[in-house]
């Protein structure tokens, strides 16, 4: 293999797997090191910064840096990541003298958003310092799009949400509640705006157009989900038949199930066409659900509505059967019998669409055969150059740290756009690096493995949590539980350098590395090198470091990042110092750190950590 | 030294032996010698060859004496059992053991002062009983503990840190043992485990004394221009005539050497060393001519490395002492003791 090069910003990157894994890069192993010295506003700036809702986000993100979270790789279960950035968020301090300000001399250009979701907000939080004008359209009375109306209140308080929305509005946004575009047509006539960010999410439920649909007497007992949900959100629905049918198991349908537990529903059944495995929920989503005693009925799938005297009785199911092949994969399926499963309420929860009606077709925005814009996945850019999109409304249904990365990215686009740049010609992602050595044995960084397990999250009583609909079932974690869970984080973005030049192969980092990630060898093909690894390589996916010809025989340094502790032995065990730990800061450029020829003021750095 | 432990946590696919251990079992306390040390490495290959034999932890008995070298038995297998002598004395500590329990493996670690200075008269009738056990010399040519003095190893003409030169000649243990009738004699380098390990495992089974002489450079005092026992040095001037592979008994024989290079030599336990002649001229069964090369590779200062002397007829020490078969701690105090009348018998003999 060639020695690999550490000079490409992505392989350190890499390593640090949950940010790799974080759609917008959160500097996760910073913000929980800052945790740990209780520097919870610090904490939570480095995530504001890169995710922009640590509060929305630390309840209800769909949280990837978990399954990729290298502990997991030790251990039975990764870092609560995803719950440890609600400490950040629940024990700041006031950040607001520590947000980005709009100047009071704005540049001269004009934004529509549409859409007031978290993709629309993130266009605005990032554009707004830097003297934009930002127009939101939003068709509710309330900002914030799907986190909004679709997650319920018992998981995202209204007032977090409100809080975090209200830090981005604040910096001035022209906010137009109440106002649906109904014609892009129209907005693009005024001749107000110099760009245009479509963030209208996908709001179109799918409908399961079976016998008994459209019956009259079934039509207002068979609901969409996430029309359902809207509803119950702005308080339109307050209640729910006592038996409940969830058709689907998405994240979607596990918000259906438990909200309606809240209004009145004590026999609620999650259809699932396929057996666990196939499920779209989330694991921990499905573990709620369950522990709220929702029963989730596998491989049945929905055959027609049943009236009966014009009423909704229930629903009938083909129950299938499924054979599987050695990786899990459904091979064949046949039905094996019929039944029925008496309710009152039906809830479609098969996922959704995002639908563009009031997109006309000569406007130079063009659609593909399946009506979804046609969208450059790193720009942003429609096919007119003046039309951005983001979010769900881009590329389907995707959740919102998605969108909030295509908001930071649109937001380059838009002022690249503004600026009359090429919207192409982008910074490149830069990483540094810093020696972590304070003495012989002391590094800048807790480098001790704690065996702890993970902190198991609190909640509130099963009795109690019914009784509102808006009672947050998560407690957050207690002060113990923090500075427990924080001490599991590997530090994986303290890095280990290795420096070939310095080498003797005396094998001092080979022996003491706990997890034999370490082997000196004659070089050869990734393939082949990989068999002879100390220990197996378990994830080829991986990469592995290959160090340049050692001096005194040629053979090469292998590391197999896969599961480095970041224990720092190696480096602790190097007389020549040619392992060092070195703690990588990987900066993603954002809208303000492109050049501003048109400003004569620089641009508010939002630099943090 | 670190100031944290080796955290007990393991890859999650690493292998097991028969009884179902990893590596990891057969590790000791954390090691408090130099980063780099080579006998840190030593202690590895030790732990990785405990490990391939499937060895019970409790089966291995550890004996040392004074020095750095001498520290590292702490270092492995902290289930075996382990005695710390005194200076030069571990020979005679191994001698009592191995009388007393011929069912254990003895290690016996030791460095060049302990064994070439203070030791080594100890060293030669150990030899000269052929004590059933592995013996290591963890060589650096320097005294470390005691900041880099040369010790009776170092060659002439190395240069220590400071600059000056040794200009006496050194006791080679590999010539020593042979010449003190030594039945089986190993050289290695603490960074080549790949011969170490074998050697390690070949000098357990092997019935008898097994003198394993590895170079460990001492990286804090003697790793630098000039010594003959720097990593660099070794590396340079290494000359492997002998290389063994350990064959497990489930294991065949892979016919993957060329014909008439390849020697398997049968191990008193019906297991296997597979010796791999890689100067096809040298007979690793023929004293004289072992002494012979070794001084011919010396005088063009080259370390002769691998099993370069190995004889598994010779009697050991419990052949000719006649040692009881079953140890000592299992036979019943009746038998162990005369009781008062025996005694008196006895001691009316020398009436």
């Amino acid at each position: 293999m060639q020695p690999t090069d550490t000079a490409n910003p992505d392989y350190y990157h890499r390593v640090v797997d949950c940010q790799w894994a974080c759609p917008a890069h959160t500097d996760v192993p910073e913000y929980i090191r800052l945790i740990a010295q209780g520097q919870f506003t610090a904490a939570y700036l480095v995530n504001r910064e890169s995710n922009v809702f640590p509060g929305i986000l630390g309840r209800v993100c769909d949280r990837p840096c978990e399954p990729a979270c290298r502990r997991g790789r030790v251990e039975a279960e990764p870092v609560a990541i995803c719950r440890l950035k609600r400490v950040a968020a629940d024990h700041r301090d006031d950040v607001r003298p520590y947000l980005p300000k709009a100047p009071a001399q704005k540049n001269g250009k004009r934004v529509a958003c549409i859409g007031a979701g978290p993709a629309s907000l993130t266009v605005a939080n990032d554009l707004m310092p830097l003297g934009y004008e930002v127009t939101i359209f939003e068709k509710w009375h309330t900002p914030g799009g799907l986190m909004r109306t679709n997650i319920p209140s018992f998981r995202l308080p209204e007032q977090v949400l409100a809080e975090e929305i209200g830090y981005i509005v604040d910096l001035g946004v022209d906010l137009r509640l109440g106002s649906p575009v109904t014609s892009m047509k129209q907005l693009l006539a005024t001749g107000e705006f110099d760009a245009i960010f479509v963030g209208s999410g996908a709001p179109k439920g799918k409908d399961l157009n079976l016998p008994g649909r459209h019956d009259p007497g079934a039509a207002a007992h068979i609901h969409i989900g996430i029309d359902w949900l809207e509803s119950v959100a702005f308080g339109h629905v307050k209640n729910i038949g006592r038996r409940v049918l969830i058709i689907g198991v998405g994240n979607t349908a596990m918000d259906c199930c438990r909200s309606s537990l809240r209004l009145g529903a004590d026999d609620v059944k999650v259809m699932a066409r396929k057996p666990r495995g196939f499920f779209k929920a989330s694991e921990w989503e499905l573990e709620d659900a369950e522990a709220e005693n929702v029963e989730i009925v596998v491989n049945h799938a929905p055959k027609s509505f049943v009236i009966e005297d014009g009423r909704l009785t229930g629903m009938q199911f083909d129950v299938m059967e499924y054979d599987l092949d050695a990786k899990g994969r459904i091979v064949a399926e046949r039905t094996i019998g019929e039944k029925f499963f008496a309710c009152d309420d039906v809830i479609l929860a098969i996922g959704q669409e995002n639908a563009f009606p009031w997109i006309e077709n000569d406007l130079g925005v063009e659609f593909d055969q399946w009506h979804v814009p046609k969208v450059n996945a790193a720009t942003f850019q429609s096919t007119r150059p003046d039309v951005f999109f983001g979010g769900d409304a881009a590329f389907g249904p995707k959740n919102i740290i998605w969108a909030v990365e295509h908001g930071h990215q649109a937001a380059i686009s838009i002022h690249k756009h503004c600026q009359d740049q090429d919207v192409t010609q982008r910074l490149p992602r830069m990483l540094n690096l810093s020696s972590r050595k304070m003495g012989l044995h002391e590094w800048a960084y807790k480098n001790d493995y704690n065996p702890l397990e993970r902190r198991l999250m609190p909640h509130v009583d099963l009795k109690e949590r019914f009784k509102k609909i808006n009672i947050e079932v998560e407690l957050g974690f207690t002060a113990e539980q923090a500075a427990a869970e924080v001490q599991r984080c590997l530090n994986c973005d303290v890095q280990t350098v290795f420096d070939a030049r310095l080498c003797i192969e005396c094998d001092a980092c080979i022996d003491i590395c706990p997890v034999d990630c370490l082997t000196m060898t004659p070089n050869g093909d990734e393939a082949e090198l990989r068999q002879r690894l100390k220990a197996p390589s378990l994830r080829a996916t991986q990469p592995l470091f290959v160090s340049a010809p050692l001096q005194h025989t040629a053979r090469v340094m292998v590391k197999d990042e896969d599961v480095c502790v970041h224990c720092g032995l190696c480096a602790e065990r190097c007389p020549t110092a040619a392992w060092d730990m070195q703690k990588s800061k990987i900066r993603i450029p954002y809208a303000s750190d492109e050049t501003t020829p048109c400003s004569t003021q620089p641009a508010q750095t939002r630099r943090t950590a | 030294m670190s100031f944290i432990a080796k955290p007990k946590i393991a890859h999650p696919g690493l292998p097991k032996n028969e009884l179902g251990l990893t590596r990891r079992d057969y590790e000791g306390s954390m090691s408090t010698l130099c980063a780099g040390c080579g006998h840190d490495s030593i202690t590895a290959a030790v732990i990785e060859a405990c490990w391939q034999m499937s060895m019970r932890p409790e089966q291995l008995v550890k004996l040392s004496g004074i020095g750095c070298s001498s520290k590292t038995t702490a270092y492995f297998v902290s289930g075996g059992h382990g005695f710390n002598s005194v200076h030069g004395r571990m020979p005679s500590i191994a001698t009592g053991a191995i009388a007393a329990n011929k069912d254990l493996h003895y290690i016996g670690v030791s460095g060049d002062g302990d064994t070439l200075s203070i030791g080594f008269g100890q060293f030669a009738h150990a030899m000269r009983r052929n004590l059933n056990m592995l013996y290591i010399v963890e060589n650096n040519g320097v005294y470390g503990l005691t900041k880099g003095q040369f010790s009776a190893s170092a060659d002439i003409g190395s240069k220590a840190k400071k600059g000056e030169e040794n200009l006496q000649p050194p006791i080679d243990p590999v010539l020593a043992a042979l010449t003190l009738g030594g039945t089986f004699v190993a050289r290695s380098f603490s960074g080549d485990k790949e011969q170490l390990v074998p050697l390690i495992i070949a000098g357990l089974k092997h019935r008898g004394f097994a003198l394993i002489d590895v170079l460990s450079p001492c990286v804090t005092f003697n790793d630098h221009e000039g010594s003959t026992k720097s990593y660099e040095f070794v590396r340079d001037h290494y000359d492997e005539v002998v290389h063994a592979d350990f064959v497990p008994p489930a294991r065949e024989i892979t016919a993957q050497y060329a014909q008439g290079d390849t020697m398997p030599v049968t191990m008193h336990d019906g297991s296997l060393i597979l010796l791999r002649k890689l100067d096809p001229s040298y007979d690793p069964r023929h004293r004289g001519q072992a002494f012979n090369y070794l001084r011919d590779k010396l005088a063009q200062n080259e370390f002769v490395t691998g099993l370069i002397y190995i004889d598994e007829k010779s009697p050991d020490f419990h052949e000719v002492s006649g040692t009881t078969a079953t140890p000592v701690n299992q036979l019943p105090f009746a038998k162990l003791t005369p009781g008062s009348k025996g005694l008196e018998k006895i001691l009316s003999r020398y009436r």
